[in-house]
């Protein structure tokens, strides 16, 4: 598994190499930091042991790397020009996603509507719950302490932070993933997309606006 | 942590490495139900508040999580600290080029 | 299942050691059940490897910013919702 070498540790990963073609540092001679080396020494003591095989941990990752926003934004494209779909996501998340192909995942799934009177957003202040199965791996700045201490105590602040103002007469609800349900947050549809297809809608809905930060907007 | 003082969102984020990506996998194939569940995710948080709340300063998001999970095995008896140290001089030595001296 | 959507409810104030999945800053405040989301395992004991026999009802709580933040500045109608299991619930007096 020489693709599975760790590299360097570093959050500005992207930042120090702004050339993806650019040759990399040598893996080879990198050595690991103590928690790469652990995460393959737990990996081969788990699969010698035969709790997994190596096949089951690369098919895991190859999954969860195919869990991206897009499919939030299939979800949220097909809500906006279904009517019984998004009634039905509205009540039965899990069961409406499976209706085209998506899989939620093994926790049961929320998904909040904003409209003119609330805007929702999500956090989980006790770690960092996240729809991971809809949006893939969540940000850094979601697991933060600044996002997950804030967000509950001033959350128009921490918005506009985002660049997003609510009018007062919204209301801003938060929601706290504190326990066993997931949450995604079906952003509104904007003006002037009455022209687009599903496809093309699906195309402005970012993952921020499914996390319920920012708003979608339409194409300028 | 909710409606502690803080300052501004920091929107950072970053490229998941391999060894993230391994380590979630771990997480996700222990916890699913066709593994017993060996480790369920209640675990794996508790794991890492065992850790002290300086725990959330010192390491990464992926470093707590397999810091916990190598915790909560070694507690279940699912795998054994010995042969844990073993295969951590195996795996470092692995990527320690034949010609360099040792440390 | 002790409550309904609707009802007035008081989470409990309590400090235990270990892990519990109730935030510290809704404990002793009160809030409206918004929705029962179903029954768990409850993740106090799952969390030292016990699943236990029984199941824990699982209620959404909604709480007025200024009832958890007496110093919020938003508007008054901005809410917060929680997920609380039951026994940390009680009949808000």
């Amino acid at each position: 598994m020489s693709h599975d070498h760790p590299h360097h540790h570093d959050h500005d990963h992207d930042h120090d190499h702004p050339d993806p073609h650019a040759p990399r540092k040598d893996l080879e001679d990198t050595p690991p930091t103590y928690h790469q080396a652990l995460a393959d020494a737990v990996a081969e003591l788990l699969i010698e042991k035969g709790v997994f095989t190596g096949g089951d941990l690369r098919n895991t990752i190859e999954y969860m790397q195919g869990r991206t926003p897009e499919l939030g934004a299939k979800i949220t494209a097909r809500a906006w020009v279904d009517p019984a779909f998004k009634a039905k996501l509205l009540t039965n998340a899990k069961e409406a996603a499976a209706e085209i192909g998506i899989d939620t995942g093994p926790a049961p799934l929320l998904v909040m509507e904003n409209t003119p009177d609330v805007h929702n957003v999500i956090v989980c202040t006790l770690c960092s719950c996240y729809p991971v199965f809809l949006l893939g791996k969540s940000p850094d700045w979601y697991k933060s302490r600044e996002y997950r201490s804030r967000v509950v105590r001033d959350p128009r602040t921490v918005l506009s932070e985002f660049g997003t103002d609510i009018a007062p007469q919204r209301e801003v609800r938060v929601h706290d993933s504190t326990a066993d349900m997931r949450y995604m947050i079906l952003p509104m549809r904007p003006e002037g997309t009455d022209g687009m297809d599903e496809t093309q809608l699906a195309q402005l809905v970012t993952r921020d606006s499914l996390i319920g930060v920012i708003e979608v907007s339409a194409p300028a | 942590m909710g409606g502690l003082d803080a300052g501004p969102v920091a929107r950072t984020e970053h490229t998941f490495e391999p060894w993230e990506n391994k380590t979630d996998a771990i997480v996700r194939l222990l916890s699913n139900p066709k593994s017993g569940p060996l480790m369920r995710i209640d675990e794996l948080r508790r794991g890492i508040e065992d850790m002290g709340p300086g725990i959330y300063d010192e390491l990464t998001y992926y470093e707590r999580w397999i810091a916990s999970v190598a915790n909560v095995l070694i507690e279940k008896g699912v795998i054994h600290v010995d042969e844990l140290g073993r295969k951590l001089e195996e795996v470092k030595a692995r990527h320690t080029p034949a010609s360099s001296p040792e440390h | 299942m002790r409550f309904s959507v609707g009802d007035e409810v008081r989470v409990r104030w309590a400090t235990p050691p270990g892990h519990v999945r109730t935030p510290y800053y809704c404990r002793g405040l009160s809030g409206r059940i918004e929705r029962i989301c179903g029954q768990f395992h409850n993740p106090e004991e799952l969390a030292y490897g016990r699943t236990g026999d029984t199941v824990v009802t699982l209620y959404r709580v909604r709480f007025q910013q200024k009832t958890l933040w007496p110093d919020y500045t938003g508007p008054e109608k901005d809410t917060v919702d929680i997920e609380v299991f039951e026994h940390w619930l009680e009949t808000a007096q």
